[in-house]
């Protein structure tokens, strides 16, 4: 145990630390997308990882989360800050629409369902004028401040503020990990049935777990809102992009704290370096790599590369 | 004596098939009811139906004056009613503390609580040495205690074990027999559906026979066994009328 907190400890001081030996922007991008992947990776393992229940629509709460920020900053003029609560308040109406149903079938079926269902939220972006329709939305480009959440001349606040996310995302997970929810959630992976015997509202703590990945997802949403500064349909919620949340969870550790950190680690910097030294030409290439990694780890290693250190542990 | 349980002419059909078929009976509180009956009787349909894992097509159950009928298994479990499954269904990637807190979490909403709580449970059950380890770890019996303590643990008044004795050695009977009765005078009121007739039939207060989902014989275990109905349900006919040639 306590050699797990200096553990922590060396790799959060090394996260404080790094944009300070690498002043490149590329480096400094790059552990800027490891840490909104590992934080969209905890959002999944919550629903996926520690419920069970296998989602392939969670890009819909990311992309939710971005429109909702870009929208209330370009067409009102509202702070992205104000915008990512609002976010993180339309995902967790959508997941409750999206849930209520859907938590009634079982899985594969409910996995199928949110493919469905992150698709249809994605086609009807792509056909909504209001919010841009296929061509996007370009943010605004404001003055630097925390306030307005835009920087231009230097990464450095951005990797800060998504360290800032990333942490409040482990935290809560940590949370849930002890506290009855996380034994409930992990309840109803093992067995609804008896789950459901014990007293266990299966389908309430279903939503509760949706709902909270959709918050950690919606906040990432905003984040590369501003980030990137322009959104569009098939950047913020790609069927792919649901796809990269679960491989992350998969290879990492599915139901483990530091699994999806492990698996961005791994996964961000292949797709990050093909883009760059492939281009265009590589594209694809990433993804060949993750399919033999996810075959190689079902085979080799279920519980994933963070299986790998923390056996025995218990 | 005020009845806990009490089913009223409780009838479940499986498509054309009546598992239960307008069944009565009463369990008073404190009482150890014996379930028994051949295979296919509806002794497990009879559970799912007090425990609400299907919905009775006609008749009432009420648990301490209230209705419970087609209520969802969760609620059931929250008004008292405990079961186990016939087929085990302990939580295997867990380990065996983990499963009981499970349980004791119902009414101990903080962890420590529940934690307490289990390890105070799992004493009982005799898990204290084998906390930590895996529950796919154990062997079958210890599965079904492990359901039990699991069970326990959520503070439940009335317990439906369902052959919690089956495949187990005599030593093993004879200590799931002293468990049932500790359970008994911690006031928890039980049904067993059961098998193993040298497990049940001592420590039964009552016995009900079921046959092809109707109730055919209820009394105590001495007045059950020489029912001419149960010793045809068990043996069949044709030994009935052999052992009745014999006999007069």
């Amino acid at each position: 145990m306590k050699k797990n907190i200096i553990f922590f400890l060396i790799f959060l001081g090394g996260l404080i630390t790094f944009p300070f030996v690498f002043e490149n922007p590329f480096p400094r991008h790059l552990v800027i997308m490891i840490l909104l992947y590992a934080t969209m990776g905890i959002g999944w393992n919550i629903i996926g990882g520690y419920t069970g229940q296998i989602s392939f629509g969670n890009a819909a709460f990311f992309g939710v989360g971005a429109y909702t920020t870009a929208i209330l900053l370009t067409n009102h003029g509202i702070s992205p800050w104000l915008g990512m609560l609002a976010g993180c308040g339309f995902s967790i109406l959508l997941a409750a629409v999206v849930g209520y149903p859907c938590f009634r079938l079982r899985g594969h079926y409910f996995a199928i369902a949110t493919i469905a269902v992150g698709e249809i939220v994605g086609v009807a972006f792509t056909n909504w004028d209001y919010v841009g329709a296929s061509v996007g939305i370009y943010l605004p480009i404001l003055d630097e401040s925390l306030m307005n959440f835009e920087f231009h001349t230097t990464k450095l606040p951005y990797y800060y503020i998504i360290l800032g996310m990333f942490l409040f995302a482990l935290t809560v997970c940590y949370a849930v990990e002890k506290s009855r929810l996380g034994y409930y959630f992990r309840a109803i992976k093992d067995d609804p049935d008896a789950a459901r015997s014990l007293g266990i509202n299966v389908q309430r703590y279903k939503m509760y777990a949706f709902s909270l990945s959709a918050v950690l997802t919606s906040i990432c949403g905003t984040f590369y809102a501003q980030y990137v500064l322009y959104i569009h349909p098939s950047s913020t919620m790609d069927l792919m992009m649901s796809i990269h949340m679960c491989i992350i969870v998969l290879i990492g550790g599915l139901g483990q704290l530091f699994g999806p950190v492990v698996g961005a680690i791994v996964f961000v910097p292949l797709t990050e370096l093909t883009r760059v030294y492939l281009g265009s030409a590589g594209q694809g290439i990433d993804l060949i790599i993750y399919s033999l990694l996810v075959i190689l780890m079902a085979i080799l290693r279920p519980q994933g590369i963070w299986g790998l250190f923390s056996r025995g542990s218990k | 004596m005020s009845a806990l349980l009490v089913m009223e002419n409780v009838t479940k059909k499986y498509g054309g098939l009546l598992a239960n078929n307008n069944l009565s009976f009463a369990v008073n509180q404190g009482e150890i009811i014996g379930l028994i009956g051949p295979n296919g009787a509806g002794k497990t349909t009879l559970f799912n139906c007090i425990a609400c894992f299907c919905n009775v097509d006609s008749g009432r159950i009420l648990f301490n004056g209230t209705d419970i009928t087609n209520k969802p298994p969760e609620i059931i479990c929250r008004m008292g009613i405990g079961r186990t499954f016939q087929i085990v269904r302990i939580f295997k990637e867990m380990t065996v503390l983990e499963n009981i807190m499970i349980g004791a979490f119902l009414r101990h909403a903080r962890r420590k609580d529940a934690e307490r709580k289990a390890i105070e449970a799992a004493e009982i059950f005799g898990f204290t040495e084998r906390l930590g380890l895996k529950a796919s770890s154990l062997t079958i019996s210890e599965q079904k205690f492990l359901e039990v303590a699991r069970v326990f643990a959520t503070g439940a008044k009335l317990l439906l074990l369902d052959e919690i004795m089956a495949g187990l050695n005599i030593q093993e009977v004879r200590e799931s027999v002293e468990l049932v009765l500790k359970l008994r005078q911690m006031g928890i009121t039980l049904i067993l559906v059961e098998h193993v007739m040298e497990g049940v039939m001592p420590i039964a207060d009552r016995v009900v026979v079921l046959d092809y989902g109707e109730k055919i014989a209820e009394g105590s275990p001495a007045e059950v066994i020489k029912d001419e109905k149960v010793i045809q349900a068990y043996f069949g006919q044709k030994y009935y009328a052999k052992r009745r040639e014999y006999t007069t």
